[in-house]
């Protein structure tokens, strides 16, 4: 049995999936934003799969996107983080309902 | 050969994942997910995909990670209010609700793939994934979306920057 384009789809659909239980479960905001990254590397995992199948670089190109929006949401989520820390003394998410009515 | 790779590679990634969700402190799931985004630079040197494993690990395994790291440093969140008790419904609505979906999509991966037999090549030929059909890539075809990844940068740093800061040196 070789080595096929299933294999990494369903790996990164597990991957992804994990992701999504992390963001739902943790009440922890940095674990939450470390779930996201997951999501994100799953998705990578999925489009390089894809472009090494079809043999066409473009698969490559979206990741080096994808890469770069992730570290632009990194930086301004742990931001956010910071100085949700520094005015609440917290970092639990359900602290965090200020703007939900 | 490389199908063993791959579930080397696959068992540390699910493994890791699991770990960064499992664990009570952030600094260990931090160190778990650079384990993840490691073995996942693995599976793409795998496939062929050599720039953009190096670019994982340098940006994500490096950059990114170390942001995480020194955010989690800084805060100094102390132990009682890392371990703030969950509410079990959450975790089990979630569990499950997680659960569905990976099955959901393995459901559709079967489907999809029944169509035609899709095994995907993995002695790469020469001209795939090159840094050069890349770079040609990047430059001409998505020039467009690159120059906005440069502004959308730019929009990030500065926006990181004045959240931030804190509100009494504003006018320094």
């Amino acid at each position: 049995m070789s080595l096929g384009l299933a294999h990494f789809l369903v790996l990164s659909a597990v991957i992804f999936s994990i992701g999504v239980i992390g963001v739902i479960t943790r009440r922890n905001a940095i674990i939450v934003l470390m779930s996201i990254e997951l999501m994100l590397n799953a998705a990578n995992l999925a489009l390089v799969a894809f472009s090494a199948f079809r043999q066409d670089p473009d698969g490559q190109i979206f990741v080096f996107f994808v890469i770069a929006v992730a570290a632009a949401e990194a930086a301004v989520g742990l931001a956010l983080i910071m100085l949700l820390f520094r005015n609440r003394k917290s970092i639990n998410v359900d602290d965090f309902n200020l703007m939900k009515w | 050969m490389h199908l063993i790779l791959f579930i080397i590679f696959a068992v540390f990634c699910i493994a890791g994942a699991i770990l960064v969700i499992v664990l009570r402190s952030p600094v260990a799931s931090a160190i778990s997910l650079i384990f993840v985004m490691c073995a996942i630079a693995g599976l793409f040197a795998l496939v062929g995909a050599l720039f953009v494993a190096a670019l994982q690990v340098i940006v994500y395994a490096g950059a990114v990670m170390v942001l995480f790291l020194f955010v989690i440093m800084l805060l100094n969140i102390k132990e009682e209010l890392i371990t703030t008790d969950e509410k079990r419904l959450t975790r089990y609505l979630g569990s499950a609700l997680g659960l569905a979906f990976v099955l959901e999509i393995a459901y559709f991966v079967r489907r999809g793939l029944a169509f035609g037999s899709s095994s995907l090549y993995l002695p790469v030929p020469k001209e795939f994934a090159s840094i050069e059909l890349i770079s040609t890539g990047i430059f001409t075809k998505y020039l467009l979306a690159f120059e906005m990844t440069s502004i959308l940068l730019l929009v990030a740093i500065v926006g990181a920057i004045m959240l931030a800061r804190g509100k009494g040196r504003r006018d320094t």
